[in-house]
C-alpha cells in the first residue's frame, strides 16, 4: 500500500487516455496499486458521463411503458392525470413520468444494497480491522472487484478501500434520486439513461457487501467445490430448538452461529434461514439450513416450529411480529433499518432480556448489536423451546373443514389473488372434506396473503392452503451447494474463448425473487433445461433455492446432478442477491483475460464487448423487488438482456428491439470503420414472458451475439430452432435473420432451413469485428 | 353500467373503458373498422383458440398470437396466426408507423383475448396512454370475462358460462 491521504481533485481533465470529470483520487492509495494497466475514460462516471453509450442503447432498444397508474400523486399539485398526452402540473408527461418512477424504483433498490454494503463494511472493520484484505478467490482470482475497477478505476485491497468507493456510490445515489424532484429531468430517455446509473451503481454496492463478507467470514472463495447443505421445511430437527433468521444482512446470524460455537452449544440448537441471510450463513457455516425462498416466512412461521424469529433487513414481511406474537415466539430486530416498534435494548443487559422474551414481558426487541443478538437469540431459544408448543396456529384437517364452510363464495379472495388461484372453488371442495384442490394450491401461492386481508369472513386462507399441503412441506428435504461466490480467473480462460465464439451457447443467470406466476418449479425446469444443453447456468437469491426445491426420478437436485464449475452443463450457486456482481464480473473478466481489453474506468468499452460478444442473458422469473429492478438495470447498462416472468411487467416498461428495424442493427466492423448489418442480436434489453415456454426460446434467442463464429451460431441456432420447434411446432419466422453464412446453418437442419432461406430471399452477409463504438475502429 | 376491475386493487385513472353490455357493440365495432386486429395471449385455451378462428374468418381479420399458442392454431389448419408476444405486439400496435402484419400500416381496431388479467391490464394501458392514431387514440377492446379499464370497451366481469354466450352472440352478428 502506498502513501494514504494523498488526494488529487480535478473538475475536468483532457488527456491523450480521455477526459476526466469530476475526479477525486487518493493518488498512491489504491490507483498506484495497478500501475500495468492505464486509466480508462471514465473514472468515477458521473451521472451524465455515460449517456452516449445508454442513448446507443435506448435508440435501439426503446422503452414501451405500460402505465401502472393514470396519475401522478407525488407533490401538492397533485393528483394530475396524466392520460392520452395530458401533462401533470410540472409540466411532466407520461412517458417521462413511467421513467421517473423506474428511476424510484431503483434508487431504492441501488439505496438498499449500498446500504448494506456500508453497515456490513462499518461493522467488519471494527470488528476485524481496516487492513484486512480483500480476498474473494484466494490465488485463483487476480481482479477481486472487476464491477468496481471496470466503473471506477480502483482496485481496493483491504476493508478500508472500500469506503471511499461507497463514498462515490452514496454520492452518485444522492444525485439520482435528486433527479426524480419534482421540476428536475424531464425527458424520458435521460430518466432511462439515470435508471441505468443507478443499477451500475447498485452492481457496485453489492459486489463491495459480497466481497467484504466473502474476505472477513471465510465464505467460500470462488469455490466449485462449495459444500452441500440442505434446504426445506423438513431439514429442521424440530426436537431442537430452532432460531429462524430472515433477510438479507448476515452479521447478526453470524453471531448466533458463532455463540453456539464459543460456548460448545453447536448442534443442540437449530439455525435455518429465509431469504438471502439463508444463503448467507450458510456460506458462513454450511450447518446451518435453509428454509426456502421469500415466500415461505408466513407458512413456516405459521407452523410454530421458530422458537426464536429474527430478522435484520430486507424483503421481510413487516407485520411478522404480530405473527409471531402468535405462536409465542420472541421476535428480534437486529437492523435499525426495521425496527418494528420495538423498544432499543441494544444496551440492557443480556440476562435482563432474555428474562423479558422468555417470560413473554415482552414479545419482542430490537438489538443493534450482533453479537449481543447471538448471545441472547441462542438463550432465550434453549430456555423457551422446552416451554412452547411447536403446534403452531395450522388448524388441524377437521378444522379446515369448518373454516371452509364458512366461505360466502364472494370472490374477494381470488380478486385479492396476484395469480388468480381459484380459492373459492377450493374452499367449496374442502367445506366437503376434500382437502385436495387447497393442497394443489400450495406450489403456485406466493405467499403474499391478501386473500386473508381480503376475506369478509376472516376465513385464513394462506393457514388452510398451508394445512392441506402439511405432509407435502414435511416431506421438502433437498440438497443445494452453498454460493460459491465469483467466477475462478483460470474458469474464464477455460471458458471465455468457448463462449465469445459461440461453442458455450451461452450463460444463463437465474435471478431474483420468488414472485412466481406458476410456482418455483418453473425456475427449476428452465435451468434443467439449459444445463442439459450445456449451457453455464449460474444461479443467485431465491431462484438459486427454488431450483433446489425439485428432485428427479432418482431423487437428485439439479445442484447434485450437474457439477458446480463455469463451464458447459455448470449449474453453479453463486450466493445471495449481493453475489450477482460475481455474474457481472465473469462476463468483464471475460473481456479482460481473454481479449486483454482493460478494465480500469473503461466502461463503455467493456459493455459495448459484451453486448457484441458475450452471449448472457439474464432471467428474473419471480422478481418482485426495487432491488430486482436496480439488479436488472446495472446488466441493461452493461449490455446484457434481461427477462422477467409476466409478474416483471408490472416494472411498467419494457426495452425492446424490434427485428424489422433494419437501420436498428448495424455496427462498425473495427477492422475497417464499414457499417455493417448483424441482424437483431441480441433482440431486446428488457423482455417479459407470458410463460415458461416463451422464456426458454427468448433465452436461446437472445444468447446470439454479432460476433459468434458460424461454428457457435450453428450451434446456437440450433438450441434456439430446436425449442422453437418443441415448443411452438414450426420454425422460427425470423429466422432468416439470424443466419449470416451458410456455415451458420446447422448440419441436421440443412435442407429444411435452405428451403425456408430461399424463400425469403435470403443472402449471405459479412461477419463483421463488432463494435457500437466508432473510436474503436482500427483500420 | 359500471365496470369494475376483476382484481380488486387494480384501480384505474379517470379514463375507463366503456363496458360491453351487447355484442352488438363490438360487432358494430369491427364492421366500422377499416383495419382490425385481433391479439392471442399465453392464457388461451382450446376454446379461446376456436372463438379467436371463427371471429378472424368472420370479418378476415389477422391474428397476432403469443407464439406459444401457435401450435393451437396449426393444428385447426389455421394460417392467419402472426407470432407476437404481448409485449412485442403491444409496443407495435404502440407505434403509429408501425406497418403491420402484412405492410399495409397500422391497425385502427385491437381486440385482445386469453391473457392473464395483469398481463393485457397493462398492455392495453400502454396502449391507452401511447398508441397515437392521428388526433386519437388507437380503439382497444377487452373480450376476456374480466373488466379491464384501461381497453375502450371491455366486457364486465362474467361467468364462463355468460363470457361464451358474448363470444357466441358477436358471432352471430358477425354472421358466423
Amino acid at each position: 500500500m502506498g502513501v494514504k491521504g494523498v488526494k488529487v481533485k480535478l473538475d475536468e481533465l483532457e488527456t491523450a487516455i480521455g477526459r476526466f470529470k469530476g475526479l477525486e483520487i487518493s493518488i498512491g492509495r489504491v490507483v498506484e496499486e495497478i500501475p500495468e494497466e492505464p486509466i480508462g475514460p471514465t473514472p468515477f462516471p458521473s451521472i451524465a458521463d455515460l449517456r452516449d453509450w445508454d442513448l446507443k442503447l435506448l435508440r435501439r432498444y426503446r422503452p414501451f411503458y405500460m402505465p401502472f397508474c393514470d396519475l401522478c400523486c407525488l407533490c401538492t399539485f397533485g393528483k394530475c392525470d396524466l392520460t392520452q398526452g395530458k401533462r401533470g402540473a410540472c409540466g411532466l408527461d407520461m412517458a417521462a413520468q413511467q421513467s421517473r418512477i423506474v428511476l424510484l424504483a431503483c434508487c431504492i433498490g441501488a439505496a438498499t444494497h449500498i446500504g448494506h454494503a456500508r453497515h456490513l463494511v462499518e461493522h467488519l472493520i471494527e470488528k476485524y480491522g481496516r487492513e484486512t484484505p480483500i480476498n474473494i478467490g484466494e490465488d485463483a482470482v487476480e481482479i477481486d472487484m472487476p464491477v468496481t475497477t471496470l466503473v471506477t478505476g480502483v482496485k481496493p485491497k483491504t476493508l478500508g478501500d472500500l469506503e471511499m468507493v461507497l463514498d462515490y456510490c452514496e454520492e452518485q445515489l444522492t444525485h439520482l434520486l435528486s433527479c426524480c424532484h419534482t421540476g428536475m429531468e424531464g425527458n424520458n430517455l435521460d430518466f432511462e439513461s439515470k435508471v441505468f446509473h443507478a443499477g451500475m451503481i447498485d452492481q457496485i454496492g453489492m459486489e463491495i457487501a459480497d466481497a467484504a463478507q466473502i474476505s472477513a467470514y471465510g465464505f467460500p472463495r470462488a469455490d466449485p467445490e462449495a459444500p452441500f447443505t440442505e434446504i426445506g421445511w423438513g431439514v429442521v430437527d424440530t426436537s431442537k430448538p430452532v432460531i429462524l433468521v430472515i433477510g438479507h444482512n448476515v452479521p447478526p446470524a453470524v453471531e448466533i452461529v458463532n455463540y453456539l460455537i464459543d460456548h460448545q452449544l453447536y448442534g443442540q440448537v437449530e439455525v435455518a434461514g429465509i431469504c438471502c441471510t439463508a444463503h448467507d450463513i450458510t456460506r458462513y457455516n454450511a450447518g446451518a439450513k435453509i428454509i426456502g425462498p421469500i415466500s415461505w416466512q408466513l407458512r413456516f412461521v405459521r407452523s410454530g416450529i421458530p422458537d426464536v424469529i429474527v430478522v435484520d433487513e430486507q424483503c421481510i414481511r413487516t407485520n411478522l411480529i404480530t405473527e409471531a406474537m402468535k405462536i409465542g415466539a420472541p421476535f428480534i430486530a437486529a437492523s435499525e433499518k426495521c425496527c418494528h416498534g420495538l423498544p432499543d435494548r441494544t444496551h440492557d443487559d443480556p440476562d435482563a432480556i432474555v428474562e423479558d422474551l422468555v417470560s413473554g414481558k415482552a414479545p419482542g426487541a430490537l438489538i443493534l448489536d450482533p453479537d449481543k443478538v447471538g448471545e441472547v437469540a441462542v438463550r432465550v431459544a434453549m430456555e423457551i423451546a422446552p416451554k412452547r408448543r411447536k403446534s403452531g396456529i395450522l388448524p388441524s384437517r377437521e378444522e379446515v373443514v369448518e373454516w371452509a364452510k364458512r366461505c360466502r363464495r364472494c370472490l374477494e379472495c381470488r380478486r385479492a389473488c396476484p395469480n388468480d388461484l381459484p380459492i373459492p372453488e377450493a374452499l367449496e371442495k374442502a367445506a366437503k372434506g376434500d382437502l385436495s384442490a387447497l393442497e394443489a394450491l400450495y406450489e403456485d401461492c406466493i405467499g403474499c396473503v391478501r386473500c386473508e386481508s381480503a376475506c369478509p369472513q376472516g376465513i385464513p386462507i394462506h393457514s388452510l392452503i398451508a394445512s392441506a399441503a402439511r405432509e407435502r412441506m414435511a416431506s421438502e428435504r433437498f440438497k443445494i451447494r452453498v454460493g460459491r461466490g465469483a467466477v475462478q480467473d483460470v474458469e474464464i480462460r477455460r471458458v471465455g474463448g468457448p463462449i465469445v465464439l459461440g461453442e458455450i451457447p451461452g450463460v444463463v443467470a437465474l435471478v431474483g425473487c420468488a414472485n412466481y406466476p406458476r410456482g418455483g418449479i418453473e425456475v427449476a425446469e428452465i435451468a434443467e433445461e439449459f444445463a442439459r444443453r450445456n449451457y453455464i447456468v449460474v444461479a443467485t437469491g431465491c431462484a438459486a433455492m427454488s431450483m433446489a426445491m425439485v428432485k428427479d426420478e432418482e431423487g437428485q437436485t439439479i445442484y447434485e446432478k450437474y457439477p458446480g464449475v463455469f463451464d458447459a452443463g455448470g449449474v453453479l450457486n453463486i450466493g445471495s442477491c449481493v453475489s450477482n456482481p460475481h455474474i457481472a464480473g465473469a462476463a468483464i473478466k471475460i473481456a479482460r483475460i481473454f481479449a486483454k481489453r482493460n478494465l480500469r474506468a473503461n466502461y463503455e468499452e467493456i459493455a459495448d464487448y459484451i453486448l457484441n460478444r458475450v452471449g448472457a442473458v439474464g432471467v428474473a422469473w419471480g422478481a418482485m423487488s426495487q432491488k430486482a429492478a436496480s439488479i436488472a438495470s446495472g446488466f441493461w447498462r452493461l449490455g446484457v438482456p434481461v427477462i422477467v416472468g409476466p409478474h416483471g411487467m408490472k416494472y411498467r416498461r419494457m426495452l425492446l428491439g424490434r427485428r424489422e428495424r433494419e437501420e436498428d442493427w448495424y455496427v462498425y466492423d473495427a477492422r475497417t470503420g464499414d457499417r455493417v448489418y448483424v441482424g437483431p442480436a441480441p433482440e431486446h434489453l428488457f423482455y417479459a414472458a407470458e410463460t415458461k415456454e416463451e422464456a426458454m426460446v427468448m433465452i436461446a434467442k437472445l444468447v446470439m451475439r454479432p460476433s459468434d463464429t458460424t461454428k457457435g451460431r450453428a450451434i446456437k441456432l440450433t438450441h434456439w430452432i430446436d425449442l422453437h420447434k418443441r415448443f411452438y411446432g414450426r420454425l422460427p419466422d425470423d429466422l432468416h435473420l439470424y443466419v449470416r453464412r451458410k456455415a451458420d446453418i446447422p448440419i441436421t437442419m440443412r435442407d429444411e432451413i435452405m428451403k425456408f432461406l430461399e424463400e425469403k430471399g435470403w443472402q449471405e452477409r459479412p461477419i463483421p469485428d463488432p463494435t457500437l463504438l466508432k473510436r474503436l475502429i482500427r483500420g | 353500467m359500471r365496470g369494475e376491475s376483476w382484481q380488486t386493487a387494480e384501480i384505474p385513472g379517470p379514463k375507463k373503458a366503456h363496458v360491453i353490455t351487447d355484442p352488438r357493440i363490438v360487432a358494430s365495432l369491427i364492421k366500422r373498422s377499416s383495419r382490425p386486429i385481433l391479439v392471442v395471449g399465453g392464457e388461451a385455451d382450446e376454446a379461446v383458440v376456436n372463438y379467436a378462428i371463427e371471429l378472424s374468418k368472420a370479418v378476415g381479420m389477422p391474428i397476432a398470437a403469443t407464439p406459444s399458442t401457435l401450435k393451437a392454431f396449426a393444428e385447426r389448419g389455421f394460417k392467419d396466426a402472426h407470432p407476437f408476444s404481448a409485449v412485442e405486439i403491444g409496443e407495435r400496435l404502440r407505434d403509429p408507423d408501425w406497418e403491420g402484419l402484412d405492410g399495409s400500416g397500422q391497425y385502427d381496431l385491437a381486440l385482445f383475448m386469453g391473457f392473464k388479467y395483469y398481463v393485457s391490464w397493462l398492455i392495453l394501458s400502454g396502449l391507452k396512454h401511447f398508441a397515437k392514431r392521428g388526433e386519437g387514440y388507437l380503439t382497444t377492446v377487452s373480450l376476456d370475462p374480466y373488466y379491464q379499464p384501461h381497453a375502450s370497451w371491455s366486457l364486465p366481469n362474467l361467468t364462463r358460462e355468460r363470457w361464451e354466450e358474448n363470444i357466441k352472440g358477436l358471432l352471430h352478428h358477425l354472421g358466423r
